[in-house]
């Protein structure tokens, strides 16, 4: 008997997981980004032996560790989630996440919670050397942690490496490091990159108020020049790794990169929208125009996406009718195949309770050849394979326009710090104190390019959203959608009162 | 109060929040709620896979 999908449930899930992964992830950034700026400070000291720059390291160090203590296990409640909310999906996805998320636990959280204690408590206690490893040890820590979450997500994004077993269920990993493929590589270092360019966002933020108010001068422009010169390297390499980004959804998601780029109309040498406004009226498959207004770089996203100046992107439009002359199924055939894997498994599981293991073979046989549209056979509906257009492509536009900002702004503020008039450039200070969250906006528009740009999948290809989820009522999300809001709100509001309040003190007390 | 005192008093009460009420009567596993083996687990699953309809 058919089982109706309960749409408010997966609304409410969705909106749960989106509200506490967003709320996570605005901790996460400054944590990345911030103990590789306080190694660096640290190591001056140890070299130099200034104590001025060891006083610096402690400043930054104490900021620091008000984000980590409210940010730390806001994550953990993700994990809630999946074991609730997402049943059909963590049980597919158990033996796949299993290991990246075990080697997590034991490598990555324990390299850095432990070093992070003789970080914060051991400046008496052990050689400067030692410390000096300790505060690099968790800055590598924090960024092999986001390794292995990454690389799951990237799983997510392209199922490899991987084999469906229909008797239990479950993906099994057939080969850990095709897990570990050149797309979560990329997704890796993009994230880890968007994080460091946020906390060098955050020093410049608070440096350069302390200059307006005309205070902790020395600090504030050594701040400054570290965090720019990281800042810059970090924001250009974020690009290359952006680059990146766009050739592999280009691969594996053309959906995605049809939305990101507002595009219905796929064609050969498809230029890059640089600004661009969306037309509110245009459907999948209609002859409006897409755009009221755009600016776009001729040929550029055949090039992004496939090294080729001239080459075919396909469009929404070519994705959902099909186009014979690029060989793309349109969505109602793979919707066909789809059906025909889960026809082939219900046949299988038939079998299997019959003991008649010739008809296994053969049903298991025609379910393998179909396997890879699976998540097709959940889906009525061709459209819906297109994930939503405006939200996926302003995010995607503001998220690319900011990073180029901030490159330019980090270069600026470089000049201008080794010209050594940084303190006269009072706009240029405000700049940068408002630049912060920007970059907070920028990190979560990517975020949401990630996530919203592959719906309806969960996992793409293999399992939309709505077959996710689990049996529960839909009000049960609800209650602690809202009981989340307030914990993170209230975090929030804490992290922000804590950390304006220590800012105010300064580095008086270290 | 000071800084460090401050912040652990947020770390714990937050754990408390997070996994003395949330997790305990909130977010029960639900397969493991559910059902008492894998093998329940896995047929419920595939039931899904099989019956569920948008």
């Amino acid at each position: 008997m058919l089982e109706n999908i309960d749409i408010s449930l997966v609304n409410w899930s969705r909106a749960q997981f989106a509200l506490t992964a967003m709320y996570h992830w605005i901790f996460v950034p400054l944590t990345l980004g911030l103990t590789y700026l306080i190694a660096i400070m640290e190591t001056v000291y140890v070299l130099t032996g200034k104590e001025e720059w060891k006083k610096m390291t402690k400043f930054w160090m104490t900021l620091f560790g008000i984000n980590f203590a409210i940010g730390v296990s806001t994550g953990i409640i993700l994990e809630f989630e999946f074991g609730t909310n997402w049943s059909n999906y963590s049980w597919l996805v158990g033996d796949v996440f299993g290991a990246p998320l075990a080697i997590e636990g034991i490598m990555a959280f324990f390299l850095e919670s432990t070093f992070i204690a003789v970080m914060f408590f051991g400046w008496s206690k052990v050689s400067k050397k030692f410390h000096l490893l300790s505060s690099w040890l968790v800055a590598i820590g924090a960024s092999l942690s986001a390794f292995w979450i990454l690389v799951a997500n990237a799983w997510m994004q392209n199922p490899v490496g991987t084999h469906f077993n229909p008797d239990t269920a479950r993906s099994e990993m057939i080969n850990f490091w095709d897990v570990i493929s050149p797309l979560a590589i990329n997704k890796f270092f993009h994230t880890v990159l968007s994080g460091y360019v946020v906390s060098a966002l955050f020093v410049i933020c608070v440096a350069g108020w302390y200059l307006l108010k005309g205070r902790e001068i020395w600090l504030s422009k050594m701040s400054i020049r570290v965090a720019s010169i990281f800042g810059l390297v970090a924001s250009i390499l974020l690009a290359w790794t952006g680059d990146g980004s766009a050739y592999h959804v280009a691969q594996k998601q053309p959906a995605k990169l049809a939305a990101m780029e507002g595009l219905y109309k796929g064609k050969e040498g498809a230029g890059l929208i640089v600004i661009g406004v969306l037309n509110p009226n245009k459907k999948v498959i209609d002859n409006n125009e897409p755009f009221l207004f755009k600016m776009e770089i001729p040929k550029m996203l055949s090039f992004l996406g496939y090294r080729d100046f001239n080459a075919f992107v396909p469009g929404i439009d070519d994705l959902v009718k099909g186009n014979e002359k690029y060989k793309i199924l349109s969505a109602e055939e793979k919707i066909i195949k789809g059906k025909l894997a889960r026809a082939a498994l219900s046949e299988y599981k038939k079998a299997k309770d019959a003991n008649n293991n010739d008809l296994k073979n053969i049903w298991q046989k025609e379910f393998e050849v179909n396997y890879k549209y699976l998540g097709y056979g959940f889906l009525n509906d061709p459209k819906s394979i297109i994930p939503n257009v405006p939200i996926t492509f302003y995010s995607f536009h503001i998220m690319v326009g900011l990073g180029f900002y901030f490159i330019g702004l980090f270069a600026l503020f470089l000049f201008f710090i080794y010209k050594d008039i940084i303190v006269s450039k009072r706009w240029f200070l405000w700049l940068g104190v408002f630049s912060f969250p920007l970059g907070m906006i920028a990190s979560q528009a990517g975020w949401i390019v990630a996530e919203v740009g592959r719906q309806p999948w969960v996992i793409q290809d293999l399992m939309p959203t709505m077959v996710a989820t689990s049996n529960i009522d839909a009000s049960a999300v609800m209650i602690t959608f809202f009981l989340f809001l307030s914990l993170f709100t209230a975090l929030l509001i804490a992290e922000i009162k804590i950390m304006i309040h220590q800012i105010k003190i300064g580095p008086k007390g270290e | 109060m000071t800084i460090g005192k401050k912040l652990w008093l947020i770390i714990l009460f937050k754990l408390f929040i997070m996994f003395g009420l949330l997790k305990i009567f909130f977010f029960p596993n639900y397969l493991k709620t559910n059902f008492k083996t894998d093998k329940e687990r896995s047929e419920y699953v595939i039931n899904k896979f099989i019956n569920k309809n948008p």
